[in-house]
């Protein structure tokens, strides 16, 4: 598979990554590459196989409902840019 | 009588599918042991999980795996044996992680059934395509400060169940009666406390439409967040009236997410969504699949309680109520079992009418809840009794009801300290009669040479007498025999 240039315009824009007009050609040409080496994986027969979705065959362990965690809002917020009475403040994001 | 919307070329019917989130009731969050609890302070219920800090990793939380599990039982739902999470990939201020977990091609909950109450007594089975479970974002405020956002990631990380509705749905009324009965369910299970003003109930509807008779499924709108359901009935009808106009003015409608702004009743399009159908979603690598335990599943079976379509039928069985009447009690748990209190041993529609009619509307006008009502069930029971038995006429049993709202006396203690017992003695009634008769002269003249209609007003004048207390059929068969003669 491969991918144009306005496709890996879009994924960077997506992914918030600012990509250079000049390097979106050769971006495309390694994207395109990657797939076609996954793809190879099509090849295989997976006729009656379930898709997998992890490589161990454990299911998902639980917790109990039981409150463990939190009241360290100061931690929580240490590592903020910015931060104002206990909330994280942001430039103004509204519809 | 289908809805159906009249355009300028003829007829359009609307076609709606409702998305419900619905916050899953549990201590803890979905992958994390911080707090559910609404109304903290800022970031006080934040674990570094929600918070996306690198290196942190979810484990579920094995009650909001059960509360899912309870709902799709209680919308007779398939329960997934196998379900997986996947990370919804956006980018929002109060979305720390850059994604959300949630379910995408295998859901907790699959295909089930959901039957609507509407007001004429019919029902109709709305189907259900699924039910997931998903982290809730955090909370964004815009208006404490003229350039920034405020953000609390209290909420972030909090379970959510997103139902979807199939596009069964055809008119506003339909989508309130679906959002009504959705929430007396959840509300029954204990899964979700349905609140929709403080957000731990949320609707999204795809709306379109198309000519009457038709099967197509034309490009639909999604409106999101709307916080009432007659917020989500106004959104529903301006969509639609919307798509129609620009059909039949030759547009095309373009799929996308918009916002009703309910102080002018219009939606309006949501620009910085424009890439957000592009979710990108995958399995979570953090996450192993859901498998349940069969045994769960049975042992959370048991626990349901009488929902509310089978109390419905038992009550209309029982109680030989109307569907109407039926739907309207059952609808919460609390207002069921205040009515089966009451009418325990008693007549059952007149339980129902002095239930849905004096008490009720003594209830709103209290603005206290049935679980703190302003008058007990026992005492309405009582008073139920006393007209009963001959005690309390209809009229005497409405002052008494009053009475009983004002002081929260019983019934019995009332009639007996205010001496309100109806009057049957045919002695005091005559006597009643006779005065009022040699008063008016008159009057007794016109009723005799034919004037029928003069006779309320000798009932009303015996009632005066005798303070309300005299029993109105007795009034009306003395006075009768005393004009004759």
């Amino acid at each position: 598979m491969s991918l144009d240039k306005a496709t890996v315009r879009s994924i960077a824009e997506l992914a918030r990554i600012e990509v250079a007009e000049d390097e979106l050609d050769h971006l495309a040409g390694e994207l395109s590459n990657i797939l076609t080496f996954v793809e190879q994986l099509a090849q295989v027969d997976t006729e009656g196989v379930a898709p997998m979705t992890s490589v161990v065959a454990m299911s998902l362990p639980m917790r109990e409902d039981a409150v463990t965690d939190g009241h360290q809002a100061e931690a929580v917020l240490a590592n903020a840019p910015e931060a104002q009475d206990g909330f994280f403040t942001v430039p103004k994001v509204v519809e | 009588m289908a809805y159906l919307i009249a355009g300028e070329t003829g007829d359009w019917e609307v076609v709606i599918g409702l998305e419900v989130h619905a916050q899953v009731i549990s201590k803890a969050k979905l992958f994390s042991g911080a707090a559910t609890d609404f109304g903290a302070e800022p970031n006080d219920q934040v674990s570094f999980v929600d918070a996306g800090f690198p290196g942190m990793l979810p484990v579920i939380n094995r009650v909001c795996v059960e509360q899912a599990v309870k709902t799709g039982l209680g919308l007779q739902a398939a329960i997934n044996p196998t379900s997986v999470f996947a990370r919804k990939n956006y980018f929002y201020a109060d979305l720390p992680q850059g994604y959300q977990i949630s379910q995408y091609e295998l859901p907790i909950i699959g295909n089930g059934v959901l039957l609507i109450d509407m007001n004429d007594g019919t029902t109709r089975p709305i189907g259900i395509e699924r039910l997931h479970l998903e982290q809730d974002a955090g909370k964004s405020m815009h208006d404490q400060h003229p350039t920034k956002s405020f953000i609390d990631l209290n909420r972030s990380g909090v379970a959510l169940m997103e139902i979807v509705s199939k596009p069964d749905l055809r008119s506003p009324e339909e989508a309130g009666a679906y959002l009504t009965k959705l929430r007396s369910i959840l509300r029954y299970l204990g899964t979700c406390d349905g609140n929709m003003q403080e957000g731990s109930m949320r609707c999204d509807a795809n709306v379109s439409v198309r000519p009457p008779g038709s099967t197509e499924l034309r490009t639909r709108c999604e409106i999101k967040n709307v916080n009432s359901i007659r917020f989500v009935q106004q959104a529903i009808e301006y969509e639609a009236r919307r798509h129609i106009e620009v059909y039949e003015s030759g547009g095309t409608i373009a799929q996308e997410t918009r916002l009703f702004d309910s102080g002018k009743g219009i939606t309006r399009s949501m620009r910085s969504k424009e890439h957000a159908h592009d979710y990108r979603y995958f399995p979570d690598p953090d996450l192993l699949p859901l498998v349940l335990d069969p045994a769960m599943v049975e042992r959370i079976r048991l626990t349901l309680p009488e929902l509310p379509d089978e109390k419905k039928e038992r009550f209309m069985r029982d109680y030989a109520l109307n569907a109407y009447d039926a739907g309207v009690l059952v609808a919460e748990q609390s207002s069921a079992s205040f009515f089966e209190t009451v009418a325990k041993g008693r007549d059952a529609k007149a339980a129902a009418n002095l239930v849905m009619g004096d008490f009720f509307a003594a209830l709103n006008a209290s603005g206290k809840t049935i679980d703190d009502p302003p008058v007990s069930a026992a005492n309405l029971g009582k008073l139920l009794d006393l007209t009963a038995d001959g005690t309390l006429s209809g009229r005497l049993a409405k002052d008494v009801f009053a009475l009983m709202v004002e002081t929260g006396k019983a019934p019995d203690v009332l009639v007996e300290e205010r001496g309100l017992k109806q009057v049957t003695d045919t002695g005091a009634i005559e006597a009643a009669i006779d005065a009022v008769m040699a008063a008016n002269p008159d009057k007794v003249a016109e009723v005799r040479s034919g004037k029928d209609k003069l006779l309320g007003w000798f009932v009303g004048q015996v009632m005066k007498q005798t303070q309300g207390k005299a029993n109105p059929g007795v009034v009306n068969d003395l006075l009768a025999k005393k004009m004759q003669g």
